[in-house]
């Protein structure tokens, strides 16, 4: 009767009642003592119309008989045995509830399984190991593809991972670390977030409504040249690694290389400074492709980039020290976003504008995406104050990512809110 | 007529990076090293022909015990225009800050008593390993480039310490123990990571000295 009754169901409620199907079922043992008894619930058994399911069918006193009895039938069932003396002890109180547990037991574990691969989200990692990482990401999940929307100056791929359940070109947002190449938590933070939102799709409620509506990219290595330098030769290594004509010095600070205020005080002329903005806007390729795919887009609604230490969250603008336009709300979703950070381990940021909070400073990426009409446009810079500096120890790279990822969840969600 | 500050701001913060330099430079030793929980307060008073007086209320942290905290009142007076003076400041640190003697003499002993010099690199290394024998060096640096900070401070730069580059111990005739350390500090402002040579004497009852010091070489 139920299959029945499940079939002409419209389809939203056929699939409540295929998920409830066996709610308050229970799994009764029944004990016979003798042939007499077995015959009793063979005749049970020929009840059809009490739909009981044995799992274990009557046919000799010694063995026991398991049977599922659904929920309707239950109390008719125990008071027909009682009245006969036969035997009974509950095996499953609520059908239901075993099989909503051990299906969540086989999402872990399965999470478990990926998890104790091979990458370990604890530690810092060279770059190959990185994209290895991007790679498994990929095929794991059917909504998570690794594109490529660039190349560095010495030729390395840009890899942006999308997120994506459906649709195309819908409302997005951007996510990208390590455009310093020195703040290593960050491309590590980046890759532990990365990991969290793939595998919590479908569980988390919160990730789950983000993605079925809009899509995310997440760029975790947006300066990969930087990065392999940090490894093999300077470990202090900011910029990027583009040969400058007539001079000596190498790199540009990509971060000073953006059409927003360009060339403007904050910014060095002076190719061996560390934030030495470069020969002219978009000059660094590792920028422009990053302009080239969000402009193609044409549909991003947040613009958010994760850089190390000082423990601040900062909205435009850093090229001048006035307030963007949509200040009280940025300062207000700025405030909630530190709130919860702070709420994980009591890490505290600094909420407020570049220009205010750490130094005025041209060029920046946030400042181009909110005056390219992505308003909600976030830098963080995070842990530590400078204990540490840039060379945070890996047994705080999950808490850095944890607590952070609250905080872009925070922003993320509004951004969802507001987006529909 | 001291002006109120915002202490989340930049202004602030980077007075209260002097005062902790300078304290660290005082009270620092290879048994602790105290480091900035909060600005409370903090209030800016410009005195005609003098320069920028910054008023600050600070809670500390005892980075070896986090669960203790003290509080402290400062006073950094950078000078006006000057480029060559290091910043005044007063400190007050309000109530007891955790008794060190025993490690310090153990610490002390133990270096007196090696047959080779010390030498050592890359604290912390890339990862942020220090591995816990080199923490006293790591503490003692912060007291060497506490003094460097202290003295190359203006209103528009922000040091910390982002590096041991190399440590060596000399061996001296005196009492004091002797390092010299090139560090690498991380000025915030610019971006630029800049090595410094650094020679520190401490003794457990004398405290620290800086004798000498200058900015090294460009780097690499």
């Amino acid at each position: 009767r139920s299959q029945e009754q499940t079939a002409s169901a419209s389809p939203l409620l056929r699939a409540l009642l295929e998920t409830l199907i066996y709610c308050r079922h229970q799994v009764l043992r029944i004990k016979t003592k003798n042939e007499e008894e077995v015959k009793q619930l063979q005749l049970l058994e020929s009840l059809e119309h009490l739909e009981l399911d044995f799992w274990i069918n009557p046919s000799a006193p010694a063995l026991p008989v398991d049977v599922r009895i659904p929920a309707v039938s239950v109390q008719s069932v125990k008071a027909f045995l009682e009245s006969q003396g036969i035997q009974y002890s509950i095996l499953i109180e609520d059908l239901q509830d075993v099989l909503d547990k051990e299906k969540q037991d086989m999402v872990e574990s399965a999470q478990r399984q990926r998890s104790t691969s091979s990458f370990d989200f604890g530690a810092y990692h060279t770059l190959d190991d990185i994209n290895a990482e991007l790679d498994n990401l990929a095929s794991e999940y059917s909504f998570v593809e690794k594109i490529q929307i660039g190349e560095s100056y010495e030729k390395r791929p840009l890899y942006v991972l999308k997120f994506s359940t459906r649709g195309s070109k819908r409302p997005a947002i951007w996510l990208d670390a390590g455009i310093h190449s020195r703040e290593w938590v960050t491309q590590a933070s980046a890759m532990w977030i990365a990991n969290k939102i793939a595998s919590d799709y479908g569980t988390d409620e919160s990730i789950t409504s983000l993605l079925n509506k809009m899509d995310l990219f997440l760029l975790p290595v947006a300066n990969p040249d930087g990065f392999v330098y940090t490894h093999t030769s300077n470990r202090m290594w900011r910029k990027t690694r583009s040969k400058i004509p007539g001079s000596i010095c190498v790199g540009v600070d990509p971060n000073r290389n953006w059409d927003a205020g360009f060339g403007g005080p904050g910014a060095s002329n002076n190719p061996c400074s560390e934030s030495y903005h470069g020969p002219s806007a978009n000059s660094e390729v590792e920028v422009k492709s990053v302009v080239d795919f969000i402009k193609n887009h044409g549909n991003f609604k947040a613009f958010l980039t994760l850089h190390s230490y000082s423990q601040l969250l900062m909205y435009p603008y850093g090229y001048k020290c006035t307030r963007p336009d949509d200040y009280a709300e940025l300062e207000s979703l700025g405030r909630a976003a530190a709130s919860s950070i702070r709420s994980l381990y009591g890490t505290t940021f600094q909420v407020g504008t570049i220009c205010k909070t750490i130094y005025q400073a041209s060029g920046g990426s946030i400042d181009w995406s909110y005056d390219n009409g992505i308003k909600y446009s976030f830098a963080f810079e995070l842990r530590d104050t400078g204990r540490y500096g840039f060379l945070l120890p890996a047994n705080q790279i999950l808490p850095a990512a944890k607590e952070t990822w609250l905080g872009l969840k925070k922003i993320m969600e509004h951004v969802r809110d507001k987006s529909s | 007529r001291a002006m109120e500050l915002p202490p989340g701001r930049f202004p602030a913060a980077r007075a209260a990076a002097v005062a902790v330099a300078y304290l660290r430079y005082l009270r620092g030793g290879p048994g602790s090293g105290l480091q900035l929980r909060e600005l409370r307060r903090a209030r800016r008073q410009d005195i005609d022909d003098v320069g920028h007086k910054y008023y600050l209320e600070l809670e500390l942290e005892d980075v070896l015990d986090k669960d203790r905290t003290v509080n402290c009142t400062a006073e950094v007076l950078y000078h006006l225009g000057s480029k060559t003076s290091a910043p005044d400041v007063q400190v007050t640190v309000q109530g007891e800050l955790r008794s060190t003697e025993e490690a310090d003499k153990e610490f002390y002993n133990r270096i007196r008593s090696l047959e080779k010099e010390l030498v050592a690199e890359n604290i912390p290394d890339s990862h942020g390993n220090v591995p816990p024998e080199l923490e006293p060096i790591h503490l003692l640096a912060w007291v060497a480039s506490g003094y460097v900070i202290w003295q190359n401070s203006t209103e528009n730069t922000k040091f910390h310490l982002a590096q041991v580059k190399h440590v060596k111990q000399v061996k001296r005739s005196d009492e004091d123990l002797q390092f010299d350390f090139v560090v690498l500090l991380h000025e915030m402002v610019s971006q630029e990571v800049l090595p410094w040579e650094v020679t520190l004497l401490w003794h457990p009852q004398r405290g620290a000295r800086v004798p000498q010091s200058r900015a090294a070489g460009a780097g690499s």
